[in-house]
Order: structure tokens, then sequence, then C-alpha cells
């Protein structure tokens, strides 16, 4: 079961490393993580995109809150949930090709240099996937995805 | 005033009370023994060893409910104690480590002596820090020891550079700290709780089921209370010992892979578990699909993370355990007929005369079961009892008559050997009225035997009774067992003259054979200034039971074993 955790910490440091160590420490996997500070506040929030069993969902969210520096863990299933990707793609390919993917997912393109196209585009993860599906044709020559970032609705 | 931060650190100690520090020196906490040695507030115990430092300060905290206080150095003397912070973290025991690290500047550099302390200690701490400026080491220790002993209590480790230690700022001591990330839920939830007392009047057979927390929260006087009250059969974990006294008859004993018979077959049948403090160990439970499978429990824990973390817990009820139980009575006196759990009484009592807890005694050979009670009776409620790790840990959690909290010191959850001297050393300190006895085996006592110079040193007459069978007992009894008797590196023949190693530290020794020889040696110990072996030549095929084998459940519990290769037959 895939599952996103929203965890509000005090922004200092080792806290990063004190949520990571909760997974790390159970041999879970962290399938992505993003933190960044929260705005006017000495707290950060991390959103970590995990897969695992309800009750080990329950352990791990117990876990983080009993954590000193967390502040709070907001598990939800209604979750807003976008990720970024940045693709590279090879000069050869038809910009205008490129431009309109793009486009369908929230995106346009970001720079072109001599040598490459890069795309940029904001969507949820299942979109994402899709669009990396799409763009094999044209022969992608790296992608980077940000990992997810969630807000409740 | 502008003070370093060695002598904040000094300074802080005394704010706190702390009367006692166990530590050991060395390149980048030497600013801080430095003002060690200028101040005469409190006294600094140099163990032999860092390990029997954290130790020692564990065992003065576990005798005392207070927070122990140790010193180390960086690099290898920090680890050295992590053996020390881990046994305290699994036992929920307040303590506050304070380690030198490197200067600020060489931290990263692969310096002398320099490992990432925090790093280690993350895992093992309740919380740790790394004090970067000297600015804020005064909050950072205030916190520390407000962390070490509020909510659930475990230990927290200060790591500071040497660099911090010397520097200089204005010292104030805060009054109280306000952490918003952190708030223990100390009060239970008033409808879960009357909801559990709701489940205990519907309960036909009921059990308590009492654990260490009702020790550190020191709710031992309210869980008697509760027990008499409602006149409901009790079990105990190996850390809740003392908080019924042995004889009290609704104790049915430890529960567990050496749990008494009538404990493990009342936990099986019980239809309600009221578990006070408890955390449903591995060693508690047996085999979790077969655990109390027609029971409903009730869980009551300052910590949200013990429950439902092995059991389902139908009633969780997060607070703490004095305060929950303050907040019951009421309810209890006025709503629950102890008369209802007559039938269930007489069942588990029907179990404790079918197997009672029980050794066959012997005129050739001693028997450490036998040494045990023969202790209790001569010592009694006089003494504190420590233990190392092992058969003989068993024995005496099984065996000796504790008739209070804090009589019982043992490292259970992490199962150090190597714990007990030391703690022994540290329960001495904090309670010089008692006689502090260390029941260890040959085995667990070499772990830390440099601490015979120590207890020397500072006068800490403690009495080291080893159960010596010439084997690591436990693993040997396992591969008895369950590995056909092949005796893996458990021989353990050759060993030191315990008795001239004991005088060769100004200590005295004893060695003993007979029943006599050792009742005269245990009341000539008594009256010894210094630090006490006593080689208790017992039987060397003794075996720990009842034992429920890993991995079964608890109504399989073995109450008789023949072992073909004993020195004497059994009965």
């Amino acid at each position: 079961m895939k599952k996103i955790l929203s965890v509000i910490v005090e922004n200092e440091h080792g806290v990063l490393a004190r949520v990571v160590n909760l997974f790390a420490g159970r041999g879970y996997n962290i399938d992505s993580l993003t933190v960044a500070p929260i705005p006017q506040s000495n707290y950060s929030r991390m959103t970590i995109a995990t897969q695992g069993e309800p009750h080990v969902f329950e352990q791990i969210a117990k876990q983080l809150n009993k954590l000193v520096p967390v502040y709070k863990v907001i598990e939800s299933d209604n979750f807003i949930e976008k990720e970024m990707a940045m693709v590279k793609f090879p000069i050869e390919n038809s910009l205008s090709d490129i431009d309109a993917l793009a486009r369908c997912y929230n995106g346009s393109i970001s720079n072109v240099s001599d040598d490459f196209i890069v795309a940029t585009i904001i969507d949820r993860p299942a979109r994402i996937d899709n669009f990396i599906k799409g763009i094999k044709r044209y022969n992608p020559i790296e992608i980077v995805r940000s990992g997810v970032s969630v807000i409740d609705r | 005033m502008k003070m370093s931060g060695a002598k904040i650190v000094i300074e802080s100690m005394i704010q706190e009370g702390v009367e006692v520090v166990f530590g050991y020196p060395g390149g980048a906490i030497m600013n801080v023994y430095d003002e060690i040695y200028k101040q005469d507030s409190f006294e600094h115990i140099l163990t032999r060893h860092e390990q029997a430092a954290v130790h020692a300060a564990d065992g003065y905290a576990r005798a005392t409910g207070k927070v122990g206080v140790a010193f180390l150095t960086s690099g290898p003397g920090f680890t050295n104690g992590v053996t020390g912070l881990a046994t305290a973290y699994t036992d929920s025991i307040p303590l506050v480590v304070i380690s030198g690290q490197v200067p600020t500047g060489l931290i990263g550099t692969d310096a002398f002596q320099e490992i990432d302390a925090v790093g280690i200690s993350r895992p093992c701490t309740k919380h740790n820090f790394l004090v970067k400026d000297v600015k804020d080491l005064a909050y950072i220790i205030k916190e520390a020891f407000y962390l070490a002993k509020s909510g659930r209590p475990g230990p927290v480790h200060i790591d500071i550079p040497k660099d911090v230690t010397a520097a200089k700022t204005e010292f104030v001591y805060p009054k109280e700290v306000d952490l918003k990330t952190y708030k223990p839920n100390t009060k239970g939830n008033k409808r879960q709780l009357k909801k559990a007392v709701e489940a205990i009047k519907q309960a036909k057979k009921p059990l308590v089921y009492i654990g260490g927390g009702a020790i550190l929260s020191n709710s031992a006087t309210l869980v008697r209370e509760f027990v008499h009250t409602t006149q409901i059969p009790a079990v105990e974990t190996l850390m809740a010992k003392g908080v019924l006294r042995y004889d009290d008859p609704l104790n049915l004993g430890m529960v567990g892979m050496h749990g008494t018979y009538a404990a493990n077959m009342a936990m099986a049948e019980a239809d309600l578990i009221i578990s006070l403090g408890a955390r449903f160990d591995d060693r508690v439970t047996g085999r979790l699909d077969e655990f109390a499978k027609d029971a409903k429990i009730i869980h009551i824990d300052i910590d949200p993370t013990s429950i439902s973390k092995i059991v389902h817990a139908d009633y969780p009820i997060v607070g703490d355990l004095k305060n929950v139980l303050e907040d019951m009575m009421p309810l209890i006196k006025s709503q629950i007929d102890p008369e209802q759990y007559a039938y269930f009484r007489n069942i588990v009592e029907r179990y404790n005369q079918l197997h009672p807890l029980s050794f066959h005694d012997s005129d050739k050979v001693l028997k450490p079961q036998w040494v045990i009670q023969k202790t209790g009776e001569i010592l009694a409620d006089k003494a504190i009892v420590v233990t190392d790790v092992g058969q003989h840990q068993m024995w005496a959690a099984q065996y000796y008559p504790f008739t209070y909290p804090r009589e019982f010191i043992t490292s259970g959850g992490l199962g150090t050997m190597g714990f007990g001297f030391p703690a022994a050393i540290g329960a001495k300190r904090a309670k010089k009225d008692k006689i502090v006895v260390n029941f260890s085996g040959d085995g667990s006592i070499l772990m830390n035997i440099q601490e015979l110079v120590t207890a020397y040193e500072y006068k800490l007459p403690v009495i080291n009774i080893i159960l010596n069978n010439n084997y690591l007992g436990m693993v040997r009894q396992w591969q008895t067992m369950f590995y056909d008797d092949r005796l893996a590196e458990t021989d353990l023949s050759i060993q030191p003259d315990f008795v001239q190693l004991a005088q060769a530290c100004g200590g005295k020794g004893y060695r003993v054979k007979t029943k006599e020889e050792f009742i005269q040696a245990l009341n000539d110990a008594i009256k010894q200034p210094v630090p006490v072996m006593i080689d208790v030549i017992i039987d060397r095929r003794e075996i720990v039971l009842p034992m429920v084998p890993a991995g079964e459940s608890l109504s399989n519990t073995i109450v008789e074993y023949h072992d073909p290769k004993a020195i004497e037959n059994k009965g």
C-alpha cells in the first residue's frame, strides 16, 4: 500500500537524520522525500512517500510523533499531490512536439541549448508516470523527479 | 559574569541537584574535568571503564528514581559508553550522559579520537544534542534533564566540542523548558478510563499484568491498592519485581519465558488483561498468535508507541500510570465486586498448587536457587539486589523474596552482561545504608571485573555472589535443550581464581562449595568494608525452569526437564 506522510519538524540540524533513521532502522524503504522550511516559522515540512502495511504506518506515525523535534504528523487520504519532473532531450527532437506534450502536463520547455532541450512539468505523481512513458520515443537522456509534495484539501 | 562552557556544565549540574557523577576523563573533555577539580559540590567517581560509568549512573538512577549522570571523553570514551546508553534506553532509565567532542573546526576531519557521537547515540537515546554554541549550552542541559525524566524516561546524550567548553558566555540557568514539539500526555482519557472499568466489571477472568512502568512512575502503592481492592490475580514482568510483595497471595509471580506455571496459564486463559506499564515483550508473550487468544486488553502506558505495537489493545489509555490509577480507583471502589472473580482466583490457585515454583535441592552440590533463597532469608529487605544477565538473573528473579519497588535492579530489555557490578556500585553509592548484592555468573562478572578497583577506592562494598557453573549457563541450557547438547564455546572451565582476583584489587574473596560455607561467607561478607566476591560452586547442569521455549505459546510451559548428563539425578 502506498502512503504519504506530511511531517512538520523543528528546523534544526540532525532532524532529517532522526526521521530517516526510523525508516532505515526498521528496513523500510522511502520512495520519495522532500524537505523545505515553512515560511515565517522555525519549522520545516517533510513529505515522505513510502509503502507498507497499514499497521506498520500506524507504528511509524506514532514513532515519528515520539521524536522530540517532530511537531505534527499528518496522515490523510485527502491530499492534493504534486510532483515536478525535469527531462533532458536530444536537440534533434521536434521542439513543438515536446512543448505540446509538456503543456498537457502543466509544463513547458525550460531551456534549449546547443545540444539539449529541457522540459519541466508539474503534475500528480501518477500523471508524471504517464508522461515518462509517453516521452520514451523522444529518447530522453535524463529524467529528474522532485519527489511528491502534498497539501491537505 | 561570563563563564566558560566547562564551568557552565558544572554549575548546571549543581542547579539540577546532582550529587554524584560517574565518568572517565580524556582529551576532549579535559576542560570540564578541570572544573570538576576546582569544585566540591558533587562527587566524581572514576570508574575503570566508560561502559561501567554509564552502568553505574544507571544503577544509581534505578535505585533512586533520580537522573543518573555520566561524563565521557570523545571517540573511544564515548563508544565504550554506548552499551550503557542502549541498556538504559531499552529499560527507560533517566540518564544524562555528557561526552567531549573534538573542536568544532575539526569535526568531520577524522581528527584524533573523533567519532560521530550523535550519529551513534541517535537510535539508543531518547534524544541527543550536539552543542555548537556555548550560548545554547545551559538551555540544552536543562532540556536534557527535563527530557530524561519526563514522559517515558530515557537516556539523553549531550556531545560538547572542546572549543565550546572553552568559550565563555553569560550563565543563566533556565527555570523551566517549554518544548512545543514535546508534550507527553500524562492524564489518561476519562472516557476510555470509564470504558476500561466497565470492561473489568464485565470480565469473568481478568488478570493484572504489571510492568516496569509501575516502578518508573512510582505507582507501586496504587497498583497494590488496585490489586487488593479488586482481588484480581496479578502477574509481573522481570522489571516489575517488588511492585507486589513476593508473598502477596494475589501475586502469581513472573510471567513469560521463565515465568511461573500459574502466571503463564493465567495469561493464556484470562478473558481480560489489564496491562499496567508493561509492553508485551516477546519474552513475555511467547508465540504471538497463541497469546491471550480469548482476552480483551486494557493497555495503560505513557508511551503511545507501546500501545498496540505487539498486541492489539481494545482499551488503550495513554497516560502516566500513577495519574490513571488515581483517576480509576474511585470508579473501581464503587463499581467492582471482588467476589465476581472468585472462580478465576480458584483456578489460578489450583495451577499454582499443581506446579509451584520449585527445584530439587541437594546435599551433595549447591543449587543456585538455594543460594538465592538463603541470601533472601539472611538479607531480606535490607538489600538491594542487582544482577547480571543469564541463568543467575532468572533464578534471582524467581527465588529472591522481593518486597518493595527498586529492590531489584537488572538489565531486562537489552540483557547486558557486565551490567550488574557497575550498576551495583551506582546503587550502593545511592543507598549506602543498604547492603547491595550483585548476583552474577562466571561469564558476566568478567565483563566489568575491573570495577573491583573502583568499588575499593570509593569504599562501596558491593557483595558479588558469583553462581559459578563454569559455563555460559543460559546459552549452555539452550544448547542442551535445543542443539542436542553441542556446547559450542560455552565451556568456561578455564577461569581466574576469583578469591585471589578480589584480593588483588583490595577486596575480599571466598570460595564456597557447601551450604555451611555459603552461610558463613555471606555473614562475613556483610561486615566487610571492601568489595567482596563469593565464588559459589554450583551444580553445573542446573537449568532454569519453568521454561517456554522460544516461539512457543505460554500454555506450553515446561516444568520438568530430564537432563541425562546431570551431575546427580533429580529428585
